[in-house]
């Protein structure tokens, strides 16, 4: 019998990645809180975490996200992430650490915890949501919505005089000491998702060399809560959130300062 | 031009259609059916073999359900060699 060698047809370019579970997820169709678990998955795959990383997941959409990634994971009070994050980091030291929070959990609740964080120079990584308004209580007003954007509880738009501006949560992290790695991305087209995705591997590199707190902000979209269709919600983030919310590096260690830095655009 | 093929998940897809937005070649269209949780989910048409396996449809899928191959080029022909004992 002859066996004869068979050259492969195709190759494989791109699959779901494994620390990514076999799961559907609750979330809207759309809601870009998918891509950020993509990108977060394919990192902990390329760099190999899977078995090392523990998730601290927060309160909001993105609740159930420790079904959601196939690593360990505990789930915080509302807000304190990043001081749960710090209690698991100090008792395992050599364990990558991360939370996954969106913007009423990290920039409302909890930003007292996420600034005592950095402040302490925590060496955790957290993955911030930026969607410009409360998501899983129905679209109400948020710390991030931007001026004159109407919400539930806003609905003849943001006035600045009664609720204040948006926060700035990666320029705002980004000028305390303890941060060392503090950028903004978005990903409302596949460029941008690409670049999210090396903000991402940098955080987990900067946790992985011990220098300090980093925090991934990524601007998101909620087509549900904004009422739009998806891709009507992306071109939102891009005419009207991006103007707010510039895209950039604000803090940048300076060993990963020549190969890591990107572009503002 | 390369070619390709992506393999949609039409269980998990939920008919966001933002690939067929991201897709250059415009081969995505959305299904004319309904999968298990009442989403018409997006499918590869290529009937031109058009696709190129560039993932882009991958890189902007929300919930991970499109795996993408990329043909490889079958080897060239080797030439024949005179008078080379086999």
């Amino acid at each position: 019998m002859v066996t004869q060698l068979v050259e492969p047809t195709e190759k494989l370019v791109y699959q779901r990645p494994d620390s990514l579970a076999e799961l559907y997820t609750h979330y809207c169709p759309g809601c870009t809180h998918g891509t950020a678990h993509r990108l977060v998955a394919e990192v902990l795959d390329e760099l190999r975490l899977q078995n090392d990383t523990i998730l601290v997941a927060s309160v909001g959409c993105s609740v159930f996200s420790y079904k959601y990634f196939d690593v360990d994971a505990a789930e915080a009070a509302h807000g304190r992430a990043c001081a749960m994050a710090t209690g698991i980091k100090r008792v395992h030291p050599d364990k990558i650490v991360f939370t996954y929070q969106g913007d009423g959990d990290l920039a409302s609740i909890g930003l007292a915890e996420t600034m005592h964080a950095a402040i302490r120079g925590e060496n955790i990584t957290v993955i911030f949501i930026n969607n410009a308004i409360y998501g899983m209580t129905g679209g109400q007003m948020a710390p991030t919505t931007l001026p004159g954007q109407e919400t539930t509880s806003s609905p003849f738009g943001r006035d600045v005089r009664l609720t204040g501006n948006p926060i700035h949560v990666a320029e705002l992290l980004a000028a305390i000491p303890g941060t060392a790695y503090s950028v903004r991305r978005s990903m409302h087209d596949a460029r941008h998702v690409l670049q999210a995705k090396k903000a991402i591997q940098t955080a987990f590199t900067v946790q992985q060399q011990g220098l300090g707190f980093s925090i991934v902000e990524l601007l998101s979209s909620c087509p549900t809560n904004w009422k739009m269709t998806p891709n009507e919600a992306l071109s939102w983030v891009r005419d009207n959130m991006l103007p707010v919310y510039p895209l950039g590096d604000y803090k940048v260690p300076e060993s990963l300062q020549s190969t890591k830095r990107g572009k503002r655009d | 031009m390369a070619t390709g093929r992506i393999v949609i998940d039409v269980e998990r897809c939920k008919g966001c259609e933002l690939c067929l937005e991201a897709c250059p070649q415009h081969v995505i269209e959305m299904g004319n059916f309904f999968n298990g949780k009442g989403y018409r989910p997006a499918m590869l048409v290529d009937p031109r073999h058009e696709c190129t396996g560039c993932a882009l449809c991958a890189v902007v899928c929300p919930d991970g359900c499109i795996t993408v191959y990329r043909d490889v080029p079958a080897p060239k022909a080797q030439p024949v060699l005179k008078g080379v004992p086999a």
